[in-house]
């Protein structure tokens, strides 16, 4: 819009005001920066990868960092940098999108059983209470040994247990905006419901849903890093960063770097995951942007 | 003889967001047996310097950067926390607003009551217990054996009150500090506790001081009152001075903007716009039916501004939301105009939400956080089609002209303004679609009173400005007699008494009005 | 305040049935049968097996005898290792796994709640951002990768611990129980940080203060009780994942616990192994979270109060 004829003033809306806080917390910068690093790796894998994904040299067999092999080789001769930008690929995968899968599920039912009320919200909560009480890891593991270890599988079973305590957050957020005022003035200017959920619900409920969403990518990574780890996850020919910590840890005496280097990927990105989620969390907290 | 004396104290605070300094080398007495009233609004760096005297600022982001505090003939600014330490809670007291959060919620009444005389004077549990039994009977509180062993959130607010001043007295303090105590509470509640604080000062010759933003509140129990304003002390002397002939403009502004006239309604020819019969609005939480709304009828007459009073739990709140239908209604009628708004389907209803609209208390609250000015006053102006989008914005301008907001701020959100600026918004978005019939829920409650004084005549003029009929609800009678034609004073639910301001004032006739009456604070000093 | 626990307690009775009811068809519904994957079995044989282990009924009577095996603590008998039944297996490997868990679970509260509870007495200073740094790398670094690492450095290369069994060599204990506990003590390290953080700043600790009570007392008398709340809370789905990190640590270190047991189990297709472990466990899971919630409940005298309504 045009305010050309009045010198208005700039506003600082609330999201500049966190963006401008979360600019500050360096370890939250660099979280962000290397992220951004690793997916772009990941996505651009295929291309920048200096060997082939299943370029064996069984006569090279395992070898320390070297010039030809940045990070050495394993047991096959295969190139470990390469291996680990391809297990980064699915790692990074499985992360997003399970998550991306809870959170559909979970800001949907939370938001509804948080807007609606009444004896709709009692009985969608009354299921995620019970299924919250379920033990998901046994399940987990019992699902991937009886269903096979499928990628979709995968992302479903986890995708599946994380929405819960989305579902609960998103609702917890909604029921406390309701009460506020300015959704009763909304209802009163005579907006519907769907109006009021778009403009006035969910922007203001997006801060902790952000935050909760940066800090279960890294939990969902670690429970694919688990499975894989146990057998239970990806299965060769692909290859994830738990699947070569397992593999690492069988030969970790001779080979230390098998080890060192798939766990060094997955931690750091972990690491940046969670100072990211932490900064947000602290650059999102409305209660510092009252007077 | 002076108990405190404060010299050229100064208070900076260091954080992310500057320098500020809070206190400004202010001086002042504080004498033996006399209630010293701290005044300012907020910003005026009234608790700081108090809280500052005991160490109780966190340092950083405070820091005291010059002055001196005599007590007892030692300078409480040099002391080392273990000194301060054996002062606090001893020597001087401290009691605060919300009496809610300021008592530990995992700890009974008697853990707490002994612990400063357990801790200073070394006293047995048992002895100690016995001594918090006796104190609380002398704050009124009739059962102390079973109190004792209760749990703050047992109690209502003017109990807990009554516990955290029987904790300050347990030991014999010379000296006792009180934040706001009593703008927490209902007003016939807050009159008992200011008798309770007022008396317990004789009785024990003690030195009090009481930091309130309202004079009003202090007018009949202070004898020294003490005026700040933006760090800085602008007035001081005793009360009969202050009130009769106050030198400094802000003081004079602070005295004005206390509301102490009646209005005399003009209205002839009253015809009814709004007409509630027989409302009744109960909730179901759980186990039990909470009244909040039993059978209430009354009338509106257009153009009249009536204002609906009760303490808390009196279902004014509830009536005004029943009224605008933001809550469902358990029985009765509500006509607008003749039309019956509980029938409404949902198209006629957003046809009709045009014509009434309301203000809400919270200046924060009710505005989204994340729209700026041009957004919340076009919504309701794009979503009734009465503007365009190409056309929408004059007269976002014209309404932000009209509740006094600079033109300038238009893009700016609602954390960048101030309580009274953001209550000019709400109003704004209010009066946006042109409505006939405005409900105000205790709409300057949250403000401070120099503002307040700003918002009810905006309110009044805009009130004349539009035709505006109003439903006036509050809890403070001052402000309601000051702005309303006729008052309807509620009860848990139930119509107690209406009739016209003066009419109430002059010659209540029932019991509850009465003693809603004999709880406007100061009435006995101010003139009406 | 009996009405909530007892109502927890039947909340808390369909949802074990639900998890005895998924977990028997879920395993019933894979492919491969137990005896599938050994050496070629003649039919005859198979047949009398399965009659043996009642394989040859239709499932819904199969559910119904194992619903009633179950009633009376049945867990039925081993298909892995004919002769022995689950009960026994649990048995053997409970004691390990119990052990482990319980040194798992101190050190995770305790250090965890010292290192939270320090970091939030001096906010921002480096007694806060070493625990918490600490707590950070806890939180990023997986039980199996540390495991292998601690295994590396301490048991290979400095040689100072034993790298696996349980109870055999002298110090064989310790690296699996800091393996299994460190994630924990991160969280509940930050959990206990920053519930401290949150009821430090309340008023009533301010009243606390004006009372002139020393910086501890106001600490761990006032503090504490509110602050530890979401250390409570915590505790029953930290159990959980304790049992599910004990299937890490017992496979890392060679402990015969019943995690080892389950992930065998689980590849080896032991039908009643997997059953009997997945509805023993889980059982503990859900006790252990109504424990936790009961005791959570109990120590906030609002809710308290609410409850015994």
């Amino acid at each position: 819009m045009a305010h050309t004829d009045i010198n208005a003033e700039k506003g600082t809306s609330l999201w500049e005001d966190a963006w401008r806080r979360l600019k500050k917390n360096r370890l939250a910068l660099f979280g962000l920066g290397v992220l951004g690093l690793f997916v772009a790796s990941a996505l651009l894998t295929p291309w920048i990868a200096p060997y082939a994904y299943d370029a064996q040299n069984l006569d090279l067999g395992a070898t320390p960092p070297s010039a030809q092999h940045w990070l050495g080789t394993d047991i096959f001769g295969r190139d470990l940098l390469t291996q680990i930008m391809y297990g980064g690929r699915i790692s990074l995968a499985v992360g997003f999108v399970a998550t991306a899968v809870a959170l559909v599920i979970g800001v949907t039912w939370g938001a509804v059983a948080g807007y609606v009320g009444g004896r709709v919200d009692a009985v969608m909560m009354r299921i995620v209470d019970i299924l919250y009480a379920l033990p998901f890891m046994i399940f987990i593991v019992l699902l991937m040994v009886v269903f096979g270890r499928n990628l979709l599988l995968l992302f479903l079973a986890i995708g599946a247990v994380e929405w819960l305590t989305m579902a609960r957050i998103m609702r917890g957020q909604v029921q406390a905006l309701r009460k506020q005022e300015f959704v009763e003035a909304a209802i009163s200017l005579g907006l519907s419901p769907m109006t009021i959920i778009r403009r006035h619900l969910v922007p203001n409920a997006l801060g902790p849903i952000i935050v909760y969403t940066t800090l279960t990518i890294p939990s969902v990574m670690l429970l694919e890093a688990f499975l894989s780890f146990l057998g239970l996850g990806i299965q060769p020919p692909k290859t994830s960063w738990g699947l070569l910590i397992s593999y690492g840890a069988e030969t970790m005496e001779e080979y230390p770097w098998l080890l060192i280097f798939p766990g060094l990927a997955l931690t750091t990105t972990l690491f940046a995951l969670n100072f990211l989620g932490d900064g947000l969390r602290d650059a999102l907290d409305v209660r510092r942007s009252a007077d | 003889m002076n108990l405190l004396e404060v010299q050229d104290l100064q208070v900076d605070f260091n954080t992310r967001n500057g320098h500020t300094i809070a206190v400004n080398k202010i001086s002042f007495t504080v004498k033996k047996g006399e209630i010293t009233a701290i005044i300012g609004e907020s910003g005026s760096g009234k608790s700081v310097a108090c809280y500052s005297l005991l160490g109780l600022l966190p340092q950083p982001p405070a820091s005291i950067e010059s002055g001196t505090a005599l007590f007892d003939g030692r300078d409480l600014l040099t002391l080392s926390e273990s000194e301060l330490r054996q002062i606090r809670g001893r020597d001087i007291a401290m009691i605060f607003q919300d009496p809610m959060t300021c008592l530990n919620p995992y700890m009974t009444i008697g853990d707490q009551l002994i612990e400063p005389l357990v801790f200073h004077k070394k006293v047995s549990k048992a002895d100690a217990l016995a001594r918090a039994k006796e104190l609380l009977v002398e704050v009124g509180i009739r059962d102390p054996d079973a109190t004792i062993n209760n749990f703050p959130h047992e109690f209502s607010g003017g109990m807990r009150q009554r516990v955290m001043i029987a904790m300050a007295l347990i030991n014999e303090p010379k000296l006792l500090i009180a934040d706001e105590p009593t703008t927490a509470l209902d007003v016939t509640i807050q009159a008992q506790i200011l008798k309770l604080v007022a008396d317990l000062q004789k009785k024990r010759d003690i030195g009090v001081i009481f930091i309130s933003h309202d004079l009003a509140v202090v007018a009949d129990i202070a004898d020294h009152i003490i005026v700040m304003e933006k760090g800085l002390v602008v007035e001081q002397g005793d009360s009969t001075g202050i009130f009769t002939e106050a030198k400094h403009p802000y003081t004079q502004k602070l005295l004005a903007a206390i509301p102490s006239d009646t209005k005399v309604s003009a209205l002839h020819d009253p015809k009814p716009l709004v007409q509630v019969e027989n409302l009744k609005t109960y909730f179901n939480t759980g186990s039990t039916v909470v009244k909040a709304v039993d059978d209430v009828s009354f009338e509106i007459n257009r153009g009249e501004i009536v204002g609906l009073v009760g303490e808390s739990g009196s279902g004014k709140s509830t009536i005004g939301r029943s009224i605008l239908r933001l809550l469902p209604i358990t029985s009765g009628q509500i006509r607008l105009d003749g039309q019956d708004l509980t029938t409404l389907d949902s198209g006629t209803l957003k046809r009709t939400r045009r014509r009434m609209q309301m203000i809400f208390q919270d200046p924060y609250a009710s505005l989204n956080p994340r729209m700026s000015v041009y957004d919340t006053l076009a919504e309701p102006l794009l979503l009734h089609n009465i503007e365009s989008r190409r056309t929408v914005e004059q007269a976002v301008l014209k309404l932000m002209d009209d509740v006094g907001l600079a033109r300038a701020f238009i893009r700016k959100y609602p954390h960048e303004f101030s309580g009274g600026q953001r209550q000019r918004i709400a109003i704004g978005r209010a009066l946006a679609t042109k409505p006939e019939f405005i409900v105000a829920d205790e709409p300057v409650s949250a403000l401070d009173v120099t503002i307040q004084a700003q918002i009810l005549d905006l309110m009044l003029d805009l009130g004349k400005q539009y035709g505006l009929t109003m439903l006036f609800v509050s809890h403070d009678l001052a402000v309601v007699r000051h702005i309303a034609d006729r008052i309807i004073v509620l009860y848990h639910g139930k119509i107690v008494e209406t009739g016209t301001s003066e009419s109430l004032f002059n010659a209540p006739q029932e019991a509850y009005t009465k003693s809603l009456l004999a709880s406007i604070p100061g009435r006995n000093r101010l003139a009406s | 305040m009996w009405r909530f626990v007892i109502g927890r307690l039947l909340q808390a009775i369909p949802v074990i049935f639900i998890v005895i009811t998924a977990t028997f068809f879920l395993v019933r519904a894979a492919p491969g049968g137990p005896f599938d994957a050994e050496k070629a079995v003649i039919p005859e044989v198979k047949a009398a097996l399965e009659r043996q282990y009642r394989l040859d009924l239709p499932i819904h009577e199969q559910y119904f005898a194992y619903l009633a095996d179950l009633s009376q603590g049945d867990l039925g008998p081993s298909f892995k290792y004919p002769g022995r039944t689950i009960n026994e297996l649990i048995e053997s490997g409970l004691p390990a796994t119990a052990e482990l868990g319980a040194y798992a679970l101190l050190i995770a509260v305790i250090i965890g709640s010292l290192a939270g509870i320090a970091a939030a007495l001096r906010p921002n200073t480096l007694q806060d951002y070493i625990p918490m740094s600490m707590a950070m790398i806890g939180i990023c670094m997986p039980t199996f990768l540390l495991g292998p690492i601690l295994v590396l450095i301490f048991g290979i290369h400095l040689d100072w611990l034993p790298v696996s069994g349980w109870g055999d060599i002298p110090g064989d204990k310790l690296m699996p129980s800091i393996t299994l506990g460190a994630a924990y003590a991160a969280y509940v390290a930050r959990l206990s940080r920053a519930g401290m953080l949150e009821v430090l700043s309340q008023d009533y600790i301010r009243t606390a203060r004006a009372k002139g009570l020393p910086e501890w007392q106001v600490v761990l008398k006032h503090g504490l009780r509110g602050g530890m709340l979401p250390v409570v809370a915590f505790l029953g789905p930290a159990f959980a994942g304790l049992l599910a990190g004990s299937f890490v640590v017992e496979t890392i270190f060679q402990i015969p616990g019943l995690g080892r047991f389950y992930v065998q189990a689980a590849f080896n297709r032991d039908y009643t192994m997997i059953l009997g472990t997945t509805v023993f466990l889980s059982t503990l899971i859900v006790l252990f979270n109504l424990l936790s919630d009961i005791v959570a409940a109990w120590l906030n005298p609002r809710l308290r109060a609410q409850l015994s309504e």
